[in-house]
């Protein structure tokens, strides 16, 4: 086994380890700090693969920014200090473990069959032919994701916002 | 060499460098002050005021590490080194000559964003985990300010990674030296003006000091830090100063090189010339701090969101029309 190999393996128990400890935890802020382990190590583990661009978005995206939302939002509405009971439940625990294997066979399952050991890219860079295909092949969907966005944007800010001006319209 | 010892030695260098610029950076930082507002402290005591970055690290070096009871322990004693990683993980890509840089990523300043994200963590977290309202308030303001900073910051350099047409920072610096002009003079003069508010903004540094607030907030996110851990925040300060200042050299301002000088021997005068322009923007970014108030909250977001962020998005479009036409 190379020291490649015996360093993915490790990184791979990581992975498992934070991962059951985001769910398990029963602290908030304990979780979410979890989840940036669990997410820099998948960050790791794809610059492993030679995908230096998905592993900067996992950063950027994920870390930089969803956890920093997530914990704004913990902290800005109640922040609670030390373990919090409600995050304590017992139900469903069966259910909760049968969807979550049933999860992991479908990808495993479909992973196996799609792509089974073949290399996809074997030399030069992922980020070049990534931008060339998203900008070519992909690009409706590419355009119809950020439509998309761009709609739950309007959305959000809509419902979140007490606009005065929609108010008086109401009331007349 | 094997990759494991060169490995081990770029880390060792780094880990060298880091504290001696930042140490650097403080002693511009109290001489300056003490120039423009008269402090007899920094200009004559102790030979001449040198002896005072020493002086500061090593007290806090030899003060009690306080931990109050209600804190969040652990969080709270690792909140530190999240920002001190992101900041000294920043001098990966700063390159000081053609060969002279920890690695030329391609994607190098997509990872510059991707890594300076990381040290807000630890500003949110220190503040929560600190058990105070102050520490709380400063922690928000914090997180905050450096969501809406970090969007200029970003899109005031796809300007300039267009214009270059790479991301890696050698290639970005070997653009300027072929064009003959830094990329300040030649089209991004804006998205500097951008970068360099976006970069202090998210430095924390007067005039966008909400968070740290001392006379209303007493240091806002690190009031109840003590000893090493609050050495850490103070150092990674000014080590961000330098990374900032570098990388913001580095895109703008031309880098390692200057014009008419040899690009032979870049090698030797590289790393003074960088260095160089660093500390420039430094002192400027000082000579800020020293002569300005404080912004109020709301006109610190109105800036971000209503001026720079149209403005930098302007600035790529006007990038992008010219690289097509010309």
């Amino acid at each position: 086994m190379e020291a490649v190999d015996i360093f993915s393996y490790f990184l791979l128990l990581l992975l498992l380890l934070s991962g059951v400890k985001v769910v398990t935890t029963s602290n908030v802020i304990h979780a979410a700090i979890f989840l940036v382990f669990t997410l820099a190590t998948t960050a790791v583990l794809f610059i492993l693969l030679s995908a230096e661009f998905v592993a900067l978005v996992l950063i950027l995206v994920y870390i930089g920014a969803v956890i920093v939302l997530f914990l704004f939002g913990v902290m800005i509405t109640r922040a609670p200090l030390g373990p919090n009971a409600e995050l304590d439940n017992d139900q469903n625990k069966l259910l909760a473990a049968v969807i979550s294997l049933s999860i992991f066979g479908i990808f495993t399952y479909i992973l196996l069959q799609t792509f089974d050991s073949t290399v996809v890219i074997s030399e030069g860079t992922s980020t070049k032919l990534l931008g060339e295909i998203l900008l070519s092949r992909f690009v409706f969907p590419f355009e119809l994701v950020s439509f998309v966005l761009l709609g739950a944007l309007i959305g959000g800010i809509t419902l979140a916002r007490k606009d005065n001006a929609l108010m008086d319209e109401d009331q007349i | 060499m094997s990759f494991s010892t060169e490995l081990l030695i770029k880390v060792l260098v780094v880990l060298a460098t880091a504290p001696v610029m930042a140490l650097g950076l403080t002693l511009l930082e109290v001489k300056g002050s003490a120039w423009m507002q008269r402090r007899p402290g920094p200009l004559h005591v102790g030979l001449r005021g040198f002896i005072f970055p020493l002086a500061t690290a090593a007290k806090y070096l030899q003060k009690e590490t306080i931990i109050p009871n209600d804190v969040d322990e652990p969080v709270f004693k690792w909140a530190p080194a999240w920002v001190i990683a992101a900041v000294v993980g920043l001098f990966t890509i700063i390159p000081l000559s053609p060969t002279l840089i920890v690695r030329d990523l391609e994607l190098g300043v997509f990872f510059l964003l991707a890594i300076s994200s990381i040290s807000t963590i630890g500003v949110l977290t220190a503040g929560w985990s600190s058990a105070n309202k102050f520490s709380l308030m400063g922690g928000l303001r914090a997180a905050g300010q450096l969501i809406a900073y970090e969007l200029p910051l970003i899109l005031s350099v796809v300007g300039v990674v267009i214009q270059a047409e790479t991301m890696s920072t050698v290639g970005i610096v070997e653009k300027q030296i072929e064009f003959g002009f830094p990329f300040v003079i030649s089209g991004q003069g804006i998205a500097f003006i951008i970068f360099m508010i976006a970069a202090t903004a998210e430095m924390m540094r007067t005039p966008f000091d909400m968070p740290i607030g001392e006379s209303e907030l007493t240091m806002g996110f690190f009031t109840e830090y003590s000893g090493i851990r609050f050495l850490i925040f103070y150092i990674s300060e000014y080590i961000n100063l330098f990374v900032m200042c570098a990388i913001a050299s580095t895109l703008f301002l031309g880098g390692y090189h200057v014009p008419l000088l040899p690009t032979e021997w870049v090698n030797f005068y590289g790393p003074l010339v960088l260095i160089g322009k660093t500390f420039l923007l430094a002192f400027i970014l000082i000579a800020i701090r020293w002569s300005f108030p404080r912004f109020r909250e709301d006109q610190l977001q109105t800036l971000a969101w209503k001026v720079l962020i149209p403005l930098s998005l302007l600035n790529i479009m006007a990038t992008a029309i010219m690289k097509v036409v010309f």
